[in-house]
């Protein structure tokens, strides 16, 4: 069969008028419907059991839409979900904005509506309200997605830098760097590509499981962009507290490894779209650690360092595997554009 | 592993405690330099052996006549240049060639290949290869300028600036610069040119001339290796990386190179002018030599001011001693090539070894 505009969005599905409502009704309540969001009102209402919310927004311009192990739409769930876990939240509610460019094919949004419901259902998060804007083509590229979400705070959890103290322990729930390196490599078409898989994933479930059944968690935060570099070169900057990790221990796959030589970069400074850091007291890094193995998303759970007293600057360091001490940097940035 | 490591750190120990004063190693290639600071390795070394980064990342000693050179031939609207990516950054005297990628007369390329292929597909310009690099990329230039006389791609040239690393090596020790005790040597150049190439080095100036791989345990045995040597008096050429290198080297490659280019003076960043340690183009490829075609005589080489990466090339400055370091010189907005480069000096030190002592 030949192509059609019909298989096409056109600049007009974003016009308010009936295509617009074709695309709502045909394309995106079958996905994603629920109560709330079926109202197709100007703003969902929701009624919520507390006062005590977290607050998220992200968006998502990764590329390509569809790399080993998710899409754009699943990451567009994931990340801000994942967000809402690590502040110590229930999700419950997202917000769907869709930014398409002019001949974005039916096909490939189907993909991705269906790929944002399932991930949603499987969290039990509704999607509520809403957007859908057209742009000519080249003036984005093909789809830009953006969330807000919203969660209910966990009553136990009591988490802040403020919270961080010397001999506390760093627990990642698995390997790092695969959600970079399968999107770079796929970018950059390397040959081992088809042996990497991102590890986008929902992180609720089990940050929830840990925060309502242990104490001590004093703070966790998912290691996406800048990697598990920048996000303890945060803490370290955030408590004063000095930061020592272990090359031994750090969970690090060797494709991923391999091909992080191959192109230049430091899986340190890696994405990682299904990862959190947690610290914890030391007295119960044993619970936080049993509950993370029996999870799927914390099997290959590590501890990998602890907080130590700064010097005169706070800083974090590595131990590398011959013994030897060097300095992780805040990474600079420039990189890894579009990772997510 | 570990055992092996030890055992090299015990070297390392008992010559600095028989020395009983500081060992300086210089280690030749970037290669080296960044794993010795990914690993920690400073961190493991007894104080009184201090390791140098020399000039084998070929960005770093590439001078800045060259790059104004470059960067006139980009202002061309008949030229389009064809560079590897690690040269895309460094600043010449007003501009860089990023800065003139928004012209779209600049391409990046991954091979020597890519290039003359960019000048098949664009016969209405003159393809400029920026053809930079030590022994171990000359050979695949050598390819494409033998490929491009062979198919008559006319509108291919090359602007030679291959550099060799003995010539280099000879001039720091000639320039009476005693605060090199010995040399790491680079383990990818010795792939081509062979363990051999170091004899004249030891056997001239005396110094231990050790040939190590990249990873940490192979780089801690050629340093333990070195203070072996240094302990007992006797330097020595050895290879601790057999898995690849030979003493003859990659003779095929070094027969094309020979054929293709001669050994000419040249500029280096910080060494200045070194006898027979650059590659021309030889006559009968003077066609393809972008020097000829454009009447390119002089090279002008002024550097920035309070820039020190010619002195941390030699091995006599620690990049935290430069006036711009982590201040006005950072990997983001570099005004040295060593912070240019992710293989320089300044680049690594920045990157693993800031807000440390020692």
């Amino acid at each position: 069969m030949t192509k059609t505009k019909n298989d096409r969005i056109l600049l007009a599905h974003g016009g308010g008028g009936q295509l617009t409502d074709d695309l709502i009704h045909r394309h995106i309540l079958p996905k994603l419907n629920n109560e709330t969001l079926s109202e197709l009102g100007d703003s969902a209402k929701l009624n919520l059991a507390s006062k005590s919310l977290c607050f998220t927004t992200d968006s998502y311009v990764v590329k390509p839409l569809f790399f080993n192990g998710g899409d754009i739409g699943k990451l567009a769930v994931c990340g801000t979900v994942n967000d809402l876990a690590v502040a110590g939240s229930r999700p419950v509610a997202l917000s769907l904005s869709l930014i398409i460019e002019d001949g974005f094919e039916f096909k490939l949004l189907d993909k991705i509506l269906d790929s944002i419901g399932e991930t949603a259902r499987e969290n039990n998060v509704n999607i509520v309200t809403g957007d859908t804007k057209t742009v000519e083509a080249g003036a984005a590229d093909r789809i830009f997605i953006n969330t807000a979400g919203i969660g209910i705070k966990l009553a136990r959890a009591d988490m802040g830098h403020d919270k961080i103290a010397v001999g506390d322990k760093i627990i990642i729930n698995g390997y790092i760097g695969d959600h970079g390196m399968t999107v770079i490599s796929q970018r950059e078409d390397i040959k081992f590509q088809s042996q990497m898989q991102s590890d986008c994933a929902p992180l609720a479930g089990l940050t929830c499981e840990l925060l309502e059944n242990t104490s001590g968690i004093k703070f966790m935060r998912d290691p996406t962009r800048g990697g598990l570099a920048a996000s303890l070169n945060e803490i370290s900057r955030g408590t004063g507290l000095s930061i020592e990790i272990r090359e031994v221990d750090i969970p690090i796959r060797p494709v991923v490894q391999a091909a992080a030589d191959m192109l230049g970069f430091d899986v340190l400074t890696i994405a990682n779209e299904g990862k959190f850091i947690a610290i914890v007291s030391p007295e119960s890094v044993d619970d936080c650690m049993r509950i993370c193995k029996n999870h799927p998303l914390g099997k290959d759970a590590k501890v990998i360092g602890e907080v130590c007293q700064g010097s005169d600057v706070p800083l974090v360091e590595l131990i590398t595997q011959i013994g030897g001490k060097r300095i992780i940097q805040m990474p600079y940035g420039r990189e890894l554009p579009r990772i997510c | 592993m570990l055992d092996r490591i030890q055992k090299a750190q015990s070297l390392c120990n008992t010559a600095c405690k028989q020395l009983a004063r500081q060992i300086n190693i210089m280690e030749v290639c970037g290669t080296h330099t960044v794993s010795i600071f990914r690993n920690g390795i400073r961190s493991t070394l007894p104080k009184e052996l201090k390791l140098l980064s020399g000039p084998g990342c070929p960005v770093c000693v590439t001078d800045q006549g060259y790059i104004d050179i470059v960067l006139q031939l980009a202002d061309r609207d008949d030229c389009l240049i064809a560079t590897y990516g690690d040269m895309i950054r460094v600043p010449g005297k007003n501009s860089s060639l990023e800065r003139k990628q928004a012209k779209a007369n600049v391409k990046v390329v991954l091979s020597s290949e890519d290039a003359l292929q960019l000048a098949k597909d664009n016969p209405e310009k003159t393809v400029v290869f920026v053809a930079v690099g030590f022994e171990t990329t000359a050979p695949a230039t050598a390819v494409v300028v033998k490929e491009a006389a062979q198919q008559a791609v006319d509108n291919f040239c090359i602007l030679s600036g291959h550099k060799l690393v003995t010539p280099a090596m000879r001039a720091l020790l000639s320039a009476k610069n005693d605060k090199i005790d010995a040399f790491l040597c680079p383990g990818h150049v010795s792939v081509i040119i062979g363990y051999g190439a170091f004899t004249e080095i030891v056997e001239d100036f005396n110094r231990p001339c050790v040939v190590a791989g990249f990873g940490p345990m192979q780089i801690m045995e050629g340093l333990g290796e070195i203070c072996r040597q240094l302990e007992s008096g006797k330097p020595e050429l050895k290879s601790m990386y057999d898995a690849v290198v030979t003493k003859e080297g990659n003779i095929p490659a070094q027969k094309i190179v020979a054929e293709c280019f001669e050994a000419v003076d040249g500029y280096w960043r910080g060494l200045g002018k070194i006898d027979k340690s650059t590659l021309k183009l030889k006559e009968k490829y003077s066609r393809f030599d972008a020097f000829t075609r454009f009447k390119i005589k002089e090279i002008p080489t002024e550097e920035k001011t309070g820039c020190r990466c010619g002195e941390v090339l030699c091995g006599l400055i620690e990049p935290t001693e430069c006036g711009l370091f982590g201040k006005n010189c950072t990997p983001q907005e570099p005004i040295g090539p060593c912070m240019v480069s992710s293989e320089g000096a300044c680049a690594a030190w920045f990157k693993y070894g800031r807000k440390r002592a020692h």
